[in-house]
């Protein structure tokens, strides 16, 4: 069998030397090493005062973009809980009533739309998926809860605040490039 | 005067703890009274000024014998009660076989003429430096045959753990 | 007569204050040292440096639900770790900490019993030690504890054979029992180590096993026995075991340094030329160097050596270390015949 790397020991019951049988070589030479190790950089992330950085587009907490004149983007089509492996997503959806323009883009939007964070594996499907630029994830954590109800996050926390100020930035992840790959009509999903 | 009461409580300490032994109903409580009992009687012989003699005491009964003891005693699980009840003639045999041994010891503490140690500090013979001399002096025989029977004890424990190879 | 007793009595307690409170703080650079051994910071949340840890760590104990098996024996339950901790805070008397301090003309020894058979008091501590564990693992019932007290007896009583003929070279070459003798019999730098690296070896290999510490840890050998001999204890119980541990560790580093290091003994003691009472701090801290090295040594090892198996602690206990030990007091023997 042809070896992985160059550092694997062949392991033989063979009788031992002198040397190996008194120990204290080996012994020694095991302190010498666990004594290195005492200057080394520690690895530990000191985390409260410190955060261990993320990448850009790390696939954390989902976020319901609005666009630029803060309606909600999206249409309740349920591409989204399709595209999820995970079955994590619901929605019922509503027909927009007039005067509500300046709520919801389109005129059918989802009323509830719950991701349950439990199942959810965080793949990024369901923002592959999407149409209307209207779900992403985000590189916020999700929060640990001591209720399991806790964890099927509704509107009120996917939303994103509606003040220009408080949006959620989704630059990073929707370069032109995924844009383009978005309209890519050889992937089922695209059409 | 002072230690006078430390005799006193010791002696008291040595008799109820040996009485114990045989009055306890678990085995381990009864190794545990023994080591009791050998603690007081070193307590002795550091107020006869033989510590060497005390602690050589402590470390062989108490610290290896008894730990022995306890090792063994711990590993049979005696704590159910498998004792068959013995038959009368047997309890009125070890009643006067132990009745005629204690009249011995009595006769013997009797007859003997007990020189009374007025002052027990005056005396040098339990330091380890007298008893060294003593012992590689006076009593150079008996303490080799002595420590060559030690070793013919170890030999036939030896052989009795082997003895399937025989 | 009377402040001969007060004293005594005042640096009995300053020694039982130190050794609780090195330990304690044994348990904090045990963990930090821990965590440099494998690259982490260890606990410095509580206090600057962590340095809150041990006092977070014993109030938890404290306050910790005292749990007793339903089929234990209720004396021998709590006997056990009491007797372990009494035992641990014994042997501290028969050392000699420094020199004799000299107030108002009078002269304290450092050294609260100065028997005349100093190492053999240690040893009969020592051998009473291993009660406080057997009882212990016996009365929790359980038979977890109870493999781990039989193991901790055996252990217990194979090395101290090895550990007390590695100490009679000491003894043939001093000529005296007394641990205030030897200690001054290693002035300067006539340290015994440097006559008796054999017995040295020996005797810190044995202090290993008799300490109950890593790689020896077998009565407490979490993989096999869950806890060991002190499965079944919980709350302060528990951790007078633990602790109890921490004191032999820096008692045994004490002897250790006493019986080879040259005890308070520094080189170049005589060119000093300090008053008797500095001179006698200067000297307690040399000491306490000494015994802080050898707790440094004992977790140095801790975290690098993987723990022996059973069968290869009794080879190494009964066909190499009393065989060993023995061959060293002949050579002793022998070396010391022909100076003669």
């Amino acid at each position: 069998m042809k070896n992985l790397t160059n550092r694997s020991k062949i392991v033989s019951n063979k009788k031992m030397s002198f040397r190996e049988r008194i120990y204290f070589p080996a012994i020694l030479g095991g302190m010498r090493i666990t004594f290195g190790h005492l200057f080394r950089r520690k690895t530990t992330v000191q985390y409260p005062e410190v955060t261990r950085e993320f990448s850009d587009i790390y696939r954390g907490k989902h976020v319901l973009k609005r666009d630029d004149e803060g309606r909600e983007r999206c249409t309740a089509c349920g591409l989204c809980a399709v595209a999820c492996p995970a079955e994590a997503i619901t929605m019922v959806s509503a027909e927009r009533k007039p005067g509500e323009e300046h709520l919801y883009r389109e005129e059918k939007y989802a009323i509830v739309y719950e991701i349950n964070m439990l199942r959810c594996i965080f793949c990024g499907d369901c923002e592959e998926a999407c149409p209307k630029e209207a779900i992403f994830l985000t590189p916020e954590i999700v929060k640990s809860e001591y209720q399991r109800d806790r964890f099927i996050y509704g509107k009120d926390v996917l939303v994103e605040p509606a003040d220009p100020a408080k949006r959620v930035d989704v630059s990073k992840r929707q370069t032109a490039k995924v844009l383009e790959f978005k309209k890519d009509k050889r992937y089922k999903h695209n059409k | 005067m002072f230690t006078q009461y430390i005799f006193h409580f010791l002696s008291v300490m040595a008799l109820f703890s040996a009485v114990m032994v045989l009055a306890s109903k678990k085995p381990i409580h009864s190794v545990l009274f023994l080591t009791m009992t050998f603690f007081a009687i070193a307590g002795h012989y550091v107020l006869l000024n033989a510590q060497f003699l005390a602690v050589v005491h402590v470390i062989v009964y108490a610290g290896a014998i008894m730990v022995l003891f306890l090792f063994t005693v711990m590993l049979l699980n005696l704590n159910k009660d498998e004792r068959s009840p013995k038959p009368l003639w047997v309890n009125i045999m070890a009643f006067i076989a132990g009745g005629m041994l204690m009249l011995t010891l009595i006769g013997i503490f009797r007859g003997y003429d007990i020189q009374s140690l007025q002052d027990p500090m005056s005396t040098q013979i339990g330091l380890v430096k007298n008893l060294g001399k003593i012992l590689y002096h006076d009593y150079l025989i008996p303490f080799e045959l002595s420590s060559v029977l030690f070793l013919t004890a170890m030999v036939g424990a030896v052989l009795l753990g082997k003895k399937e190879q025989i | 007569m009377i402040t001969q007793i007060i004293y005594k009595a005042l640096l009995a307690s300053f020694i039982l204050v130190l050794s609780l409170v090195v330990a304690m703080y044994s348990t904090l650079i045990e963990r930090k040292v821990a965590g440099w051994f494998q690259d982490r910071h260890g606990p410095n949340r509580a206090g600057p440096w962590g340095l809150l840890q041990p006092l977070a760590d014993g109030l938890k104990l404290f306050f910790k639900e005292e749990f007793m098996p339903a089929s234990a024996d209720k004396f021998l339950y709590i006997l056990g770790p009491s007797l372990t901790m009494f035992v641990a805070l014994l042997t501290s008397a028969a050392i000699p900490w420094g020199p004799d301090i000299v107030i108002n003309g009078v002269v304290y020894p450092m050294q609260v019993a100065d028997v005349n058979i100093g190492i053999l008091y240690v040893f009969a501590i020592l051998s009473i030690g291993v009660y406080g564990i057997m009882i212990g693992g016996w009365a929790s019932n359980n038979k977890y504890a109870l493999l781990g007290a039989v193991r901790a007896s055996s252990q217990m009583i194979s090395y101290e054979l090895a550990m007390s003929l590695s100490i009679i070279t000491i003894v043939m070459m001093s000529g005296s029992l007394s641990m205030r003798e030897i200690v001054a019999q290693q002035h300067g730098f006539h340290w015994n180590i440097l006559y008796q690296p054999l017995g040295f070896l020996i005797f810190l290999v044995c202090a290993f096993a008799e300490t109950n510490r890593a790689p020896f840890d077998l009565p407490e050998c979490e993989t096999e026995l869950v806890g060991g001999y002190h499965t079944e204890y919980s709350s302060m119980k528990l951790g007078f075991y633990l602790f109890a541990e921490y004191i032999n560790m820096f008692i045994s580093g004490a002897v250790m340094a006493t019986l080879f290091l040259g005890g308070y003994h520094f080189p170049g003691i005589d060119k000093l030329g300090l008053s008797p009472n500095v001179f006698a701090f200067v000297s307690f801290m040399v000491l306490f160097t000494k015994i802080t090295f050898f707790g440094f040594i004992y977790m140095w090892i801790r975290w690098t050596l993987p723990r022996f198996r059973y069968d290869q602690l009794m080879k190494l206990g009964w066909k190499s270390l009393i065989p060993l030990a023995i061959l060293n007091v002949v050579i002793t023997g022998v070396v010391i015949l022909l100076n003669q």
